[in-house]
Formats: structure tokens, sequence, C-alpha cells
């Protein structure tokens, strides 16, 4: 009697060309979670991702914790976006409790969403840059990214968990240079992150590697699902900021930026140019911004929602990023749900490698702004 | 558990120490001495002047006069053993390649706006490679269970004797200050630098896991695919020079560098070292983020920091050829300081106890004055190889044979023509103009 094997074995049997290759979780080229991929000579027949090696059931504990209580640990599955993470449940919360939020309060979340967007994407193109090899751009992003955590931590107090937003405004209000301090910080890193095209965009060697690399049409794209910049680099223009803008995004003009090619080149650029774009929010944000004012209406100790259900969306740095609140009249949410971005970009990874070859894998993967922990939850 | 033993006392540690340091001398005593002294009555020692510089009689008295010691240590200097592991040989080349390496680690460092290695050392950390190589040699060695060990064990250090191979063949200064003069010496390099191949894909193989074996093929593939233009793009200096012995190849470039004429052959030359370097750009065979360290993945402890080893030694020799090749070796200006007449005929006299040191210098101005140069100019053209990785980032596998295959082989050719040009000219060659 023969036991039987599992899939990928049996093909590595039927056909001695197809050999199976791990990749990961202990791998350098992938995250935090596991790709199973089967390889005929330098070409991937199929791909297999493997993600849930740091579930942390994080929507399971929002369930013990009242509404307040759930805002540090919420945060924790993108640390390094975690003002855009914690933006759509403080928005649901508001709602189930019909909190309006002062308008200081809504400029200054803007101005923090936008901020730790960029750290976000810094984050992520140091991590791309050292996936393709390339060491420079692995240290620059990474070494940028202390003004705007040093900033964050003038504003919140924390430097990468800043658990500064709560339902009814922000923790607290910001200290009193911070418009001068902000809007030199700002102005320094757009023309920083303007060198980078030099090093890394224009980089004739990144153009060749990454150029027709894991090509998703526009119909694939709509298809299979994907959000944010795996969408806009597909040519869908669908920004959330501009589609459905929350809090005072309708008054800013926000630019959404999109790309028509669809392959790893213009997926890595999407993000880039995000970060420009987030430069030009910031600016106006702390231009419109009123000057004084109270930046958090006081809730009750415990508050209490209605028997109601609530979905909230907004754009993180990986696409949309929704959070769906079902409260039964209780403390504490009955369920609270999030659907992130990095869990649907993942969905289209397979399609992506069938056929690519395994030197495109690392920049295919990562173009795909997907976050290993933010999938798992 | 705490760190120091529960029955700890100084006094016992004294002892201990104090017991091994009476049994080390007594030992040497009663074995070491009359082992040397036997040693020395059966061993040729060399014979300069006719005489015997060193019986057991007069072991000893070297120690009181030190002029005895300058005829002993130049006869070292001229003998095989010291040029095959001391100056233009091993010894040499790992003395460049380890300022390569810390040559690379702080340029690189400023490159990418940080600081690079700091404290070991002090001063910009320039310890900082000896800190790395003591912790290799602590770590311990894991073998895989299903590798081949005998060839396993084998490859780093077949690795690292190849390269030393290849340093051997390099002309370091005039005056025949090389290791192995061979009248083909570039055949010599090539037939050299065809055995990396051969021992990368046995180290892959032998290791017996899927990551090094794809990193050792994509070796293969990269490797042999570039010898091809690295032998061609020299063709054109063998035309011109019609020698393929290196030191000759040298003594050609005294007034022009052959830099000059074959740019294009240098350019596709440079290109073909970094990939046979396999340094960024063409760092497939150990792409991190694809298959984690290539065909290095499962090398642990000192073996892996013998392939380090052998790879910088290989560095130095490739960039080392180079210069001998197009920028002319040894030649420039003369730089270095002539020595005083009197220390050249009379000797110097130092120390405390006034000692007259006939034959002094060792080297002559001109061999150090060759040697500068040639360090110069092979640190200039490491640092050229080194400058890329902060620049560029990896290159694809088709994308590189496509590179080799078709550009370079096609731009070695317009270089042969461009050498047959001006040998048909009258130009260059025997007979040329210049």
């Amino acid at each position: 009697m023969t036991t039987q094997l599992p899939p990928g074995l049996q093909l590595e049997k039927l056909n001695e060309r197809i050999m199976t290759l791990n990749v990961g979780p202990q791998h350098p080229g992938s995250g935090h979670m596991r790709l199973v991929i089967k390889v005929d000579g330098d070409y991937i027949v199929s791909c297999d991702p493997d993600p849930g090696y740091v579930h942390r059931g994080e929507e399971k504990m929002a369930e013990y914790r009242n509404y307040i209580q759930n805002i540090p640990h919420l945060e924790r599955p993108v640390i390094h976006d975690s003002c855009n993470v914690l933006y759509p449940y403080c928005l649901g919360v508001e709602e189930l409790l019909g909190v309006e939020v002062p308008e200081r309060a809504q400029y200054l979340r803007v101005i923090a969403s936008e901020l730790n967007r960029c750290v976000y994407i810094q984050y992520w193109l140091a991590i791309y840059g050292i996936f393709l090899g390339h060491s420079t751009m692995f240290m620059w992003p990474a070494g940028d990214r202390e003004l705007f955590i040093d900033l964050l931590e003038k504003m919140t107090g924390a430097r990468v968990t800043h658990a500064f937003f709560v339902p009814g405004g922000i923790r607290n209000d910001v200290p009193a240079n911070f418009e001068d301090m902000c809007l030199k910080r700002v102005n320094y890193f757009e023309k920083r992150i303007k060198e980078y095209a030099a090093i890394f965009y224009d980089n004739p060697i990144l153009i060749s590697r990454t150029r027709g690399a894991g090509v998703l049409s526009r119909d694939d794209a709509i298809r299979l699902g994907t959000t944010g910049s795996t969408l806009r680099a597909s040519g869908v223009d669908f920004d959330l900021r501009k589609k459905e803008p929350y809090d005072v995004y309708s008054e800013l003009d926000v630019h959404s930026n999109v790309l028509k090619d669809g392959d790893s080149y213009a997926r890595s650029k999407i993000p880039w140019l995000d970060m420009l774009e987030s430069c030009n929010i910031i600016r106006q944000a702390l231009q419109k911004m009123p000057k004084s004012g109270s930046v958090r209406v006081k809730l009750k100790p415990n508050p209490k929602g209605g028997n109601d259900e609530v979905y909230k969306r907004v754009e993180s740095g990986r696409g949309s990023l929704g959070c769906y609140i079902v409260s039964r009249s209780k403390p504490e949410p009955y369920r609270v749900k999030m659907s992130v971005g990095s869990f649907r970009n993942l969905i289209c990874m397979p399609y992506l490698l069938k056929g690519e070859k395994l030197g495109n894998m690392p920049a295919v993967y990562w173009s795909l702004n997907y976050w290993p922990v933010e999938a798992d939850r | 558990m705490s760190a120091i033993a529960p029955k700890f006392r100084f006094s016992y540690f004294l002892k201990s120490i104090l017991d091994n340091v009476f049994w080390i001398v007594t030992l040497f005593t009663l074995i070491g001495i009359p082992l040397v002294m036997i040693l020395l009555f059966y061993i040729e020692l060399p014979v300069i002047n006719g005489k015997k510089l060193l019986d057991p009689y007069l072991a000893l008295t070297t120690l009181a006069d030190p002029s005895r010691q300058i005829p002993m240590l130049k006869s070292i200097i001229h003998s095989d053993f010291f040029r095959i592991t001391a100056f233009p040989g091993f010894g040499f080349a790992a003395l460049l390649a380890a300022a390569t390496i810390f040559i690379e680690r702080k340029m690189l460092a400023k490159l990418q706006l940080r600081v690079g290695p700091f404290y070991c050392g002090k001063v910009e950390g320039i310890l900082q490679l000896m800190g790395d190589g003591l912790k290799l040699i602590s770590k311990e060695i894991i073998i895989p269970a299903k590798a081949d060990k005998p060839i396993f064990w084998a490859a780093p250090v077949l690795f690292v004797a190849t390269a030393a191979a290849f340093v051997s063949l390099i002309p370091v200064a005039s005056g025949g200050w090389v290791v192995a003069d061979v009248d083909v010496g570039l055949l010599a390099v090539f037939a050299v630098i065809g055995f990396f191949p051969v021992i990368t894909v046995l180290s892959a193989w032998s290791a017996n896991s899927k990551y090094p074996f794809i990193g050792g093929l994509r070796a293969l593939h990269q490797m042999v695919s570039f010898e091809i233009p690295l032998i061609l793009s020299v063709l054109g200096i063998v035309i011109l020079t019609g020698t393929l012995n290196l030191t000759e190849i040298v003594q050609s470039q005294d007034t022009y560098w052959w830099i000059v004429f074959l740019p294009i052959g240098a350019i596709v030359f440079f290109i073909a070292i970094l990939a046979e370097l396999e340094r960024i750009p063409f760092d497939l065979p150990e792409a991190e983020s694809e298959i984690v360290a290539g065909w290095l993945t499962e090398f642990s402890g000192m073996m892996y920091g013998l392939v380090q080893l052998g790879s910088y030694v290989k560095l130095y020799a490739f960039a080392a050829l180079f210069v001998v090749l197009f920028l002319g070796g040894w030649h420039g200006p003369m730089v270095w300081p002539p020595f005083p007449e009197e220390i050249i005929t009379n000797g110097i006299t130092m120390g405390p106890i006034t000692v007259h040191l006939p034959g002094l210098p060792l080297f002559d101005q001109q061999m150090l004055n060759d040697v500068l140069w040639f360090v110069i100019k092979t640190m200039g053209v490491i640092f050229v190889i080194l400058l890329p990785r902060g620049v560029f980032p990896r290159i694809r596998i088709d994308l590189l044979l496509h590179i080799g295959w078709y550009k370079l082989i096609g731009l070695s050719f317009v270089n042969i023509f461009i050498a047959l040009g001006l040998l048909y000219a009258g130009v260059l060659g025997p007979g040329g103009i210049l």
C-alpha cells in the first residue's frame, strides 16, 4: 500500500522536471508567510500562497473589549500604518454612537493619516529595494522614514504604534509649533524622495527587470478584487479619498495616481507617486486647518451603541481598508470584521506568478503591496 | 545559573594559570629545544657568500648580533616559499582583500547615508573584519545530513586554493616579482578561472539541498557564458603584443596603456569580471530574496568564511589582472624617495646597543615604486568594481545571458577588429610607429 502524497509532492514525483520550493516562512524573500512554488527550470509552474503564520485573532479579541479598549490592539496588524488601520474603526464607532468630530480634529486626522501613509510606503519601498538587491534603496527610505517618525512622535507621543485616533476625534492636540515643523519636514521629504527616481525608478536595470513582469490587466484586476496601488497600477481610477471622501478629504484637492501598464514597475511606482501626493495633501490640510479649537468629543465612560451595524472604509497604504462593526446595545461590539487590502491583493499572486521566471518572484510578490501580518490579522 | 562557578576562588584561578605555564615551560625545555637543535643539524640551511649562515652553534648568536639576520632575511625574501605565501602571493592578496572589505563597507555606508562599522577598533571600525573573522572561527560548522561530506568539506578549501593559484600568476613589480612566471601566463589564468564554476557546482550539488542547487546552476550558467567574452576581449592585446606572458604584456605598456587603444575591450573585460566575481548587479548565484544565499546557503562557520576569503582574493586577482592587461601594470612615474647613500654602502646603526647593520635596505627603490603604483591602480579598479553595489539592483538571469551572449561577444569582436586594424595600419604591434 502506498500512502497518499500531498498534491505538491505528487506532481514532483510524476514529473522529475518539477521542483517544489518552500519560500518561507524562514526565507529572506518571504514575509511572515509561505509561498509553495513549483518550478520547471527557471519558470514558475504554480504558486500557492500560504498565509496564516501570524494570525492573532484581533477580530475575536475586539469582541471582549469595549469600544475604547479596542483602540491600541486593533492597530497591531500594521503597526507602521497604525493611523490608517484605526481610521475606519473610529469612523464606524462615531457613526454608531452618533458623535460629530470637531473640524480641527478632522484635519489633524488627515495629516496624521497621510504622514503615516508616507511612513508605511517608505518601509514598503525599503523592502522592495532589498528584494531586488538594491541595498541603497533599502537604506535611504529606512533613513528618511525617521523624519516623519520623529514628527509623529512629537504629534502623538509614540514612534510607531500611535493609538492616536479615538472615537470622537484624536487623543491629544498637537504641540504649539507643529505647523511650521510639519511644513518644513514635508518640504524636505518631498525634495528627498524625488531623488529616489534617479537611483531607483529611472535605473535601466530596474526597468528592464520589472517592466513586463507580472502583468495584471484592467479586467483581471477588477475581477480578482484587487485594491489600492495594485488596482490603480492596472488603470482603474479607484481611490477612496476621492470616490468616497471621509472626514475632510472632500474639501481637499486629492489627485489619484493611475498608471495603465499593470506590471511590477507600475505597481512599484504608484506608492512613490502616492507619497508625493500625500505631501500635497498635508500642505493643503495645514493651510485650511483651524488654528485652534477642540480636538476631541468627550464620550461617556463606557459608551454603548444601539442595535445597529455599520461599515466604513478608508484608503490605507495598501488599498481600501474596511471595518464592519455590529453592535448589540452593549459596551462591547458584537462583531468587528476588518476587510484588509493586503488579503485582497494576495489573491492575485498565483495568477501573476504562473509562468513567470523565478527571478521575478520577489519583484512581483512585493509589488503587490502586501503586508502578511495585516492579511492574517 | 551564575556565570562564575560556585566554588570559584581567585587563588585557584591563578594557580591553574601558573600550573599551565609551568608545564608548558618544562615541556618546551625538555622536548622543544632539543628538537629544534636536532632539526637544525639535519636541515640544509641557505648558503650565502660561501658561508653557512646558520648552524646550531650560531643559531642563538643572531639574537645578539642583528647584522647576522640581514642576509638571512634577504635569502628568505628571495625564496619561493616567501613568494608563494607572503609577498606577491597569498599573504599580499589577502591583505589587500581585507582592505577591500573595509573600503567596501565604509564606502557603501557613505553612499547609503549611514556610518558603517564604527566601534570595533576605535578608529572608524577598522578591526571589524577581525571581529567578524573571530566570530566565524568560533561558530559551529553544521553539515547537512544528506550532504556528500568529502566534497562539501573540500569545496571551500578548493575555492581558496584556486583563488590563490590565480594570484600566483599576477606579476606585481619589475624584476621578476611574480610567483609563477609562465610563458603562457594568460592561458594559465584562463585555465585557473575555469576551475571556479566546477567548484561552485560541486559544492552546490554536494550540499544536497534545493537552493544551493539552483544557485550552483545559476553560477554555472553565468560563469561559463561570461568566460567567452572575458577571453575574447583580451585577444586584442595578445594580437598587438604577440605574447601570452603577463610580465611581457606589462613591459609592452611602458609608454602607453592598452586601455587607450582598446577601450571597448577594457569595458567588456570589466563587465565580464563583474559577472565572474558574482558581484552586484550580477550576484544572481547568491540572490538573497530569491534563493536564500544561493550556493552558499548550507555553508556555516569558517567554511563560509573561507568562501568569502576566496571570493575577495579572487576580486583582488581580477582587479590586478585588469591592471596588468589594460592599465600598464606597475608602470608609473618614480615617486618613491631614494635610499640615502650611506645606508646602501655602510649600513645603519640602530638600537640601544649600537649595532651596525650593513645590507639594508632589503628591497630596491624601483621595486618599491612599482609595488606602490600597482597597489594604487589595483585599489582604484577594486573601487570601481565595488561601486555598482550601491547603485544597481540585481539583474535577471535571462537578461544576464542576453548581455553575455549577444552584446559582450559582439563588442569583443569589434575590439579584435580594432586591434587588427591598428596592427595592419602599422600603428602598433611589431614594427609599428608607436
